[in-house]
This record gives structure tokens, C-alpha cells and sequence, in this order.
């Protein structure tokens, strides 16, 4: 069973973090453990799932896509139909419920795109906690609706003028002032990484969606999915997905990364594909680097994967052959924004429209009566702006 | 012949502790704000520290506060490299026995190779390593890697550590390295209030010398703590007056430079005598 005591995923993972966060990690790492096997403590977090969030979220067939793929049954496990607009609530509220039992009254949160920060001040003004986000300036300017909305919301929300300005330094940013204020304030991770036992934590916090959709597609189709999708930036959503099916080997796992430009050229995020086992944030993963250890700006068209590393369990996965991961291009995720938005009226994040993406490649590949299952981590509202932007006046 | 390595730094400090003093380390980057003028700094301190950390410039250094931050940039632009690091430390011994410890973060020594970067820094007359992002549960590799070759792992200790103290020491060489206050490096205005009971009680249980960084910025700060500690270790001041260097290199006012830099040695000088007034 991973992690291992020492946090790690084969020879991923661990706590490298300054001495002065390693206390606050173990007392985090048994409050987590005596309270999520807390019957109480989880029927409160279901409560606040079914009741405030929304869930279960439907997997919905999406005929016209499949129809117009031409091949395997494609499904959409709808997570942008959570409160908030994505998946991170589910994490946000599970961490959120576990600061506010151990008596903490104030969380900071980093966040990319913004859902994370969204979700995080959403729980915080929930559970009546003072909220903190730290956010990239350049991209405050790409989700500048979610910078809003967090305010609206009642947290402060820092910019983040140092190195790239986005979600990597955002997160240097958040730990740095983790580490002043280690004392009183909770630090909610909104992926599966960081050191131990973030990964574990938020995996567990997210494998809702995967249970969901085992129960889901049985009820539908009475088996399990030939194959699952999900985008991978951090990777708590494809981690949430994938975790229920992993003894389930016939069922295949993809992990689509940013391609960014093209996994050829040095604007991408593909930590997987393009990446070597580093350091960073606090655990051993997949990272771009260069050949002395410097980390390398990732690009993506979407701040949620515009990261340049990976949860260390999929590196786990990686390493161990049993998810695939596999890259899409921005244009391949715009393309599938435009196709799902006009076949199914959903509009996808453009992190999601990654996965979107990949699953008509895949599907097109496989027979009608084979089923893929594709995450629709969060919904597009956030990206209006920017595709507005992209297409111009262009819209007929 | 010299002493090197762990024994190396440890009778520096221990020389202050039998003189009632507290030893003076300063912290650099190597290369900033270029590689000759680091290494021109580096030996005119050189005269009076004690030991001299070389900061091993870093693209995302997360103990450090913005001021360091900002120097690992001003040398990685400068073209510094981890080699080109080595180099330089190679420069410094050549001409000083002072001690000399290498600063990195982890992920570089990952990517290098802890036996391989412990030799390198061994050969290049280095004495030991401090790595910020490297608790005790992940040092073992690194540690005795750095004892092949003599060479010290100098273990940071918080005052969130408390229950940590006994394995922590345990496994100290060179001296234990006590942050003095919660958060990361950059100068403060004062030190947390149970700074002098901590640091007193991690001297009681480590047999290696103990010295306090993070936030020591004046003279009378440096005064104060060598009453109870063997060493004091100075970063984020002298980074910053490195920023006034920088410009003046790079509006290319030789003149300038070299008054930014006589200014910088004053400065760590009076923080020097600070410390030996027992």
C-alpha cells in the first residue's frame, strides 16, 4: 500500500521540506489519520459533499460527441457541475473541515487557475475561517474572474511577483509563508503534491470521483470502462479518478499533459514525457529541469497545468507502467473546447478540454462497444476571456 | 597540515565557545553579482570569518526570503552553474584555509549525485555541506556520502523542532544550525523570545557546536547572541548590500564597485568584533 511510512511511492515522494515545517507535517499527518478513520468526521464530510456541493455528479453519455468520434462510448463524469464550477471542492472541503476540528482559524491556499483559490475561500467563508491565496501575477491577469470571485468571497489574495508568476512560485510563495506562520495557519494544498502526506490526503479527499463512477458506469453499462481520461497539471483530479480502478488492470489510465506549443519545443508542461525524477515542492517527482537541477518554466494555454511537476504518485504510476501519459497541444485543447461546447452544450475548462482531447483521439481508435470514460474536471466560465481573446472577433 | 573538513569547522567554533565569543559565518552566492566579483568579496571576508557558506545559486530557493532570492538570480543571469560554483570555491582555497561550506538545495545534489557532488566538493576544498530542504528522514544519503569524504552535514534546527532535538544532533557534524526565528531568510528587528532556552538546550544535547541564523542583520544583535551561542551566520545583510554592487557593475563604475564592496567588509567586520567581545 503507498505511500510508505516515509510518504513515498516507490521512489517517489517524501518530505523535503525546511526543519521548521517538519512538526507541523507529523501532527498533520496523525490529526489526519485519527479523524479520517473518525466515523463522525466522515459523516460530516459526506454531509457537506451531498449537501452542499452537490454530489453525486452525474456521468453523463455524451451522445453527439460519440456519435460524431465515431468509435468507444464517451462518457463525461460531470465534476463541473460541483459548487465552484470543478473537482477541487471536494479536496477544499475535506481539508477544510480538518483545519477547522484541529482549531486553526486562518488557511492560505495557492492556486493556478483559480479554482483551488475559489474552493479554498468558498470553504473558508463556509466554515467561518480567515483565507490567504497565492496567485501568479500573470495569472491574476488570465483568471481574473476567479481573482474577483475569491474577493467577493472574503480572502485576500496575494500576487506573486517571484520567478515564472505563476502556479510554481505561487506555491514557493505559499510554503515560504507557511513556514512564518506554521503556528496558526493551516495550509490547504489544492493537489497531490507537496510532501507527505499532502498527496495521500488530497488523493483520498478526491477518490470520491472515482468511487462515484465505478458504482456510475456499472449501474449503465454493467461493467467497468475500457479506458479512463483525465488532464494531470498537479494531478488531483486524474488522481481521484484513477485511484478506485488501480487494481483493475483492464481498465486502461491516461494522463494527458499540457503539450503546450508541442512536447518538441521548450513551451510545454509535460513533466512525464519531457521531465527527469527531481525535486520539487517538497517531494521526489517527475520535474522539467535542466542537467543541474535548475527548474524550467512550463508552459500551457491553461494556468491549471501550467506546472513543472507532477503528483508523486503518478510519477509512481508513471514509472510502474500502469497509467499512460500522454500529451495535447493548446490547439488540440481549444479544438476540443469548441467540439464539446457545440456537440453537448458543456463548456469545459481548458485544463479538462486536455483530457477532452485525447479521449476522441483515443476513442476514434476503439469499437463501439467499448466505453471511455473522460473527467470533466471543472467548467469553462473562467476561460471565456481568454478564448474570446483567442478567437477574435471570430465567433459565427 | 590544515585540518579540513567536519573537524575543521567544529575547532573554529569550539575556539569561540572556550573564548566566551561567538564565531562569525557569513553567507554568499557564488557569482553574485558575477564570478570575480564574488570571489573578490569572498577572500577580502576571508580575513576575519571563521567559516564562509557559498550559497549555490538556486531557480527556486523556498527557505530563503526575496533578498536571496533576488542574488540566485543576479548569478544564475550571470551565468553561474553549480561546476562554475565549484570552481569558484576551488578560487577561494586557493589562496584561504578559512573553512568553507557548500550551500545548496536539494534537488541540485539529487541531479549531481550525493557521492559524486560530495567528492567534488571535497576536491574543490570545500568542508561541508548545508542543504535547507533536506530534514534528517531524507539525509541519509547525502550524510554519508559527506562522511567518505570528512565532510560535514550541518543539520537546521527550528524552534518547531523540539521533539525532533535528540535525532537531530545525533547525526550533526560541523555544528547544528539553529534558525532563530519562524520563517524563511531576511533581516528581523528581533528574535523570537524563547530563542536563548532553545539554542541552550540543543547546545546541552549536541556534541558539536551550535551557531544561530536567520534575521541577524546588526552589530548588537551579533553581541547579544554570542553570549549563549558559538556562532552567528549573516546572509540576507550582506546580499542586499551585494545589490548596490551589482548596479555600479552593471553601469560599469569600477569605482563604484569597489566602494560598494569596501562597504560590505566594514559592515561584516563590525558584525565580526560584535561577537568576539566577551
Amino acid at each position: 500500500m503507498y505511500p510508505d511510512e516515509y510518504g513515498r511511492f516507490g521512489q517517489f515522494g517524501g518530505k523535503y521540506v525546511p526543519e521548521t515545517l517538519m512538526a507541523a507535517l507529523e501532527t498533520l499527518e496523525s490529526d489526519y489519520r485519527r479523524l479520517s478513520s473518525d466515523p463522525a468526521f466522515t459523516k460530516q464530510l459526506s454531509y457537506y459533499l451531498k449537501e452542499y456541493s452537490g454530489r453525486p455528479t452525474p456521468l453523463f453519455l455524451a451522445e453527439r460527441l460519440t456519435e460524431q468520434v465515431g468509435g468507444a462510448r464517451i462518457y463525461l463524469k460531470r465534476e463541473d457541475l460541483n459548487h465552484t464550477g470543478a473537482h477541487k471542492i471536494n479536496n477544499t472541503l475535506g481539508q477544510g473541515l480538518l483545519a477547522k476540528l484541529t482549531g486553526k482559524k486562518r488557511v492560505i491556499a495557492e492556486t493556478g487557475a483559480g479554482q483551488h483559490g475559489v474552493a479554498s475561500a468558498t470553504v473558508a467563508a463556509l466554515f467561518g475561517l480567515d483565507c490567504t491565496v497565492f496567485m501568479g501575477e500573470e495569472d491574476m491577469e488570465r483568471q481574473a474572474l476567479n481573482v474577483f470571485r475569491m474577493r467577493l468571497l472574503g480572502a485576500k489574495v496575494v500576487a506573486v511577483t517571484s520567478g515564472t508568476r505563476t502556479l510554481k512560485d505561487a506555491t514557493n510563495d505559499a510554503i515560504r509563508h507557511w513556514v512564518e506562520h506554521v503556528e496558526d495557519t493551516y495550509y490547504i494544498i489544492g493537489s497531490v503534491v507537496g510532501p507527505h502526506p499532502y498527496p495521500m490526503m488530497v488523493r483520498d479527499f478526491q477518490r470520491i470521483i472515482g468511487d462515484e463512477t465505478r458504482e456510475q458506469i456499472q449501474e449503465k453499462e454493467g461493467r467497468l470502462p475500457d479506458a479512463i481520461v483525465a488532464c494531470v497539471g498537479g494531478g488531483s483530479n486524474a488522481m481521484g479518478i484513477f485511484y478506485p480502478f488501480l487494481q483493475d488492470t483492464e481498465v486502461k489510465l491516461y494522463g494527458v499533459e499540457a503539450a503546450g506549443e508541442g512536447v518538441d519545443t521548450d513551451r510545454h508542461a509535460a513533466s512525464m514525457n519531457r521531465g527527469t525524477p527531481g525535486v520539487l515542492h517538497g517531494a521526489m517527482t517527475m520535474l522539467l529541469q535542466d542537467t543541474y537541477g535548475q527548474v524550467l518554466p512550463a508552459h500551457s494555454i491553461s494556468a491549471g497545468l501550467d506546472y513543472p511537476g507532477v503528483g508523486p504518485e503518478h510519477a509512481y504510476l508513471f514509472a510502474s507502467s500502469r497509467a499512460a501519459y500522454v500529451p495535447a497541444t493548446d490547439q488540440e485543447a481549444l479544438d476540443a473546447f469548441e467540439t464539446l461546447t457545440r456537440s453537448e452544450g458543456i463548456i469545459p475548462a481548458l485544463e479538462s478540454a486536455h483530457a477532452v482531447a485525447y479521449a476522441m483521439k483515443l476513442a476514434a481508435t476503439m469499437t463501439r462497444d467499448q466505453v471511455v470514460v473522460v473527467n470533466l474536471s471543472g467548467r469553462g466560465d473562467k476561460d471565456v476571456h481568454t478564448i474570446e481573446a483567442l478567437l477574435g472577433g471570430n465567433l459565427t | 597540515m590544515t585540518q579540513r573538513g567536519a573537524r575543521a569547522i567544529e575547532s573554529r567554533l569550539f575556539a569561540r565557545r572556550e573564548n566566551k565569543q561567538a564565531a562569525f559565518i557569513p553567507f554568499v552566492v557564488a557569482g553574485d553579482p558575477d564570478f570575480e566579483t564574488s570571489l573578490r568579496i569572498i577572500l577580502e571576508l576571508a580575513a576575519f570569518s571563521d567559516v564562509i557558506e557559498i550559497g549555490i545559486p538556486y531557480s527556486d530557493p523556498l527557505a530563503d526570503g526575496p533578498v536571496i532570492q533576488e542574488g540566485a538570480l543576479r548569478a544564475l543571469h550571470a551565468g553561474m552553474t553549480l561546476p562554475r560554483s565549484l570552481e569558484l570555491m576551488r578560487r577561494v582555497r586557493e589562496k584561504t584555509d578559512v573553512p568553507l561550506i557548500a550551500f545548496t538545495y536539494v534537488n541540485p545534489v539529487v541531479q549531481y549525485g550525493p557521492e559524486k557532488l560530495a567528492q567534488a566538493v571535497s576536491q574543490a576544498g570545500g568542508d561541508g555541506f548545508i542543504v535547507p530542504d533536506l530534514p534528517f528522514e531524507e539525509s541519509d544519503r547525502l550524510r554519508e556520502a559527506a562522511q567518505q569524504e570528512g565532510l560535514a552535514l550541518i543539520p537546521l534546527m527550528s524552534l518547531t523542532s523540539k521533539r525532533r532535538i535528540d535525532k537531530i544532533v545525533k547525526a550533526a557534524s560541523g555544528f547544528v544550525y539553529c534558525v532563530s526565528s519562524l520563517g524563511v531568510t531576511g533581516e528581523r528587528a528581533g528574535f523570537a523570545d524563547e530563542l536563548q532556552s532553545f539554542v541552550e538546550a540543543v547546545k546541552q544535547a549536541s556534541r558539536v557546536p551550535v551557531a544561530v541564523g536567520f534575521g541577524v542583520s546588526q552589530p548588537q544583535q551579533v553581541a547579544e547572541l554570542s553570549a549563549y551561542s558559538d556562532g552567528v551566520i549573516v546572509g540576507s545583510a550582506i546580499v542586499r548590500r551585494t545589490e548596490a554592487i551589482a548596479s555600479a557593475l552593471n553601469s560599469g563604475d569600477e569605482a563604484a564597485v569597489t566602494e560598494g564592496i569596501t562597504a560590505l567588509v566594514s559592515f561584516c567586520k563590525s558584525l565580526a568584533i560584535a561577537g568576539q567581545q566577551s
